[in-house]
């Protein structure tokens, strides 16, 4: 077995182009071989150190946030409560101080797990991934790059470096929420992510909503644009989204819910999602994580 | 599996060891070097017993590999007194009997630590969520809450 600290991209780079598995806060792949669910690679390469890989930044085009940012960084980043409050709101659910401290977007994206917090707000919100090799960088939407559980689109010399998300226009509002059964160390039962932009008038303009562990990925709701875009978030239309939420939804059974309670709670999240995200597009600050905001899930 | 040569730095010593590629943190800490304050538990992330500060935030040991703790300072629980004298959060959880079978508390210690660094007057709302990461089976937490609070800046 071999192990390597890298010090600079390029070292990195080349370690995973040889074989070795990236290694982060460990939060995944060492938990995996403590669970014995997987052994530790022959071969890892450490990427911690690698600083350029971390921080949130404002660009023209929206926001970059290097794959190394924890989740600790992200609930409390300004830039990313401000435009992209439902990503927020996933960080601050995940695990507990300790995961929050060593756990990473990168490593989150890339473990393409179908319970995963923070994968539906970033697809609501139209993020996109770069990724890194030493032939060269790419980005692609970050829909193309769950093909399963477990499983993604990256070649196997490919890092990620970055997970990208554009700008929002004005009047926006983001929001993710999960069902849970306690309040922290816990896995997403269903969950729902919304970002919502509205017109001068307060009606829809532009809405999107992905769900959380429904599906052997997070998906993105199709054909939502009929019923709301030009209408205001009244009862009808979050029942609307809460049927069709259920209706895509291909959940399983297993230790954590049933197929149908998980259909159902689908749909619950799904309209809450939506109009806690209306109401921040609306200019109201509902405090991150919208789940202790709401009383969504375990009580204390 | 091949042996790695790695100096670790505990409560600001250096400790030299040899140790297999992918050793946990926490049973380096307890089989190498010798500090068995630092509890394993569930040896899976879930309950915190095995919680160690690095570069002052708590992490759990049992899921993090020594190697790569190389060249960051590891504080336990042994690092946390001053000389023959209890930390004030020790001697509350003491006072308030926030201690029982004491396996959780080396590291509720380490999480709560880390908490009052960051935040010297926590709500109870902030406790509750800095302790989070950390089962206890016999307290109820309530003790142990008080007892942070009672450290916190302002309490008593």
């Amino acid at each position: 077995m071999s192990f390597v600290i890298a010090s600079t991209l390029d070292d990195a780079l080349s370690a995973v182009a040889a074989g070795a598995r990236p290694v982060a806060g460990g939060s995944d792949l060492v938990v995996a071989a403590r669970h014995g669910k997987a052994p530790l690679p022959d071969s890892i390469v450490a990427i911690d150190r690698l600083t350029e890989l971390a921080g949130v930044t404002t660009t023209a085009d929206g926001i970059r946030i290097g794959a190394l940012t924890t989740h600790a960084v992200l609930m409390t980043d300004p830039a990313i409560i401000a435009s992209c409050t439902g990503l927020a709101d996933a960080c601050a659910l995940v695990g507990s101080p300790a995961t929050r401290n060593v756990g990473t977007i990168g490593g989150n994206v890339m473990n393409s797990s179908p319970a995963m917090d923070t994968g539906a707000p970033l697809l609501a919100l139209g993020a996109t991934v770069e990724l890194r090799s030493a032939a060269g960088t790419r980005v692609l939407p970050i829909a193309d790059l769950w093909t399963g559980p477990g499983r993604t689109s990256a070649a196997a010399d490919e890092l990620c470096t970055a997970v990208l998300v554009p700008a929002v226009p004005d009047r926006t509002g983001s929001a993710y929420v999960r069902l849970e059964y306690r309040r922290a160390m816990e896995i997403a039962v269903v969950g729902a992510g919304a970002a919502v932009t509205l017109s001068a008038d307060g009606t829809i303009e532009r809405i999107a909503v992905a769900l959380t562990a429904v599906a052997p990925t997070i998906i993105a709701l199709d054909a939502l644009d009929g019923i709301a875009i030009g209408n205001v978030a009244d009862e009808d239309l979050l029942a609307g989204i809460a049927a069709i939420a259920a209706e895509q939804a291909s959940p399983i059974s297993d230790l954590r819910a049933s197929d149908r309670y998980r259909r159902h709670c689908i749909g619950v999240m799904a309209r809450r999602a939506v109009e806690a995200a209306v109401r921040r597009a609306g200019g109201e600050a509902i405090p991150v994580p919208v789940n202790r905001a709401y009383g969504i899930g375990a009580a204390r | 599996m091949s042996t790695h040569d790695i100096t670790l730095t505990v409560n600001g010593i250096d400790y030299p060891v040899a140790i297999e590629t992918g050793r946990n943190l926490v049973s380096v800490l307890r089989q190498e070097i010798g500090l068995t304050g630092t509890k394993e538990g569930c040896d899976d992330c879930e309950c915190g017993a095995c919680m160690v500060l690095l570069d002052g935030q708590p992490v759990n040991s049992c899921s993090y590999l020594a190697a790569q703790a190389q060249g960051r300072a590891i504080t336990t629980i042994e690092g946390v007194m001053t000389g023959e004298t209890l930390h004030p959060l020790q001697q509350n959880l003491l006072d308030e009997g926030g201690v029982q079978c004491g396996f959780c508390t080396p590291g509720m210690i380490m999480s709560a630590t880390a908490l009052l660094a960051r935040n010297p007057s926590p709500t109870e709302e902030d406790i509750r969520i800095g302790l989070s990461g950390n089962l206890c089976r016999c307290t109820g937490y309530a003790k142990i809450i008080a007892a942070v609070q009672r450290t916190a800046v302002g309490g008593e």
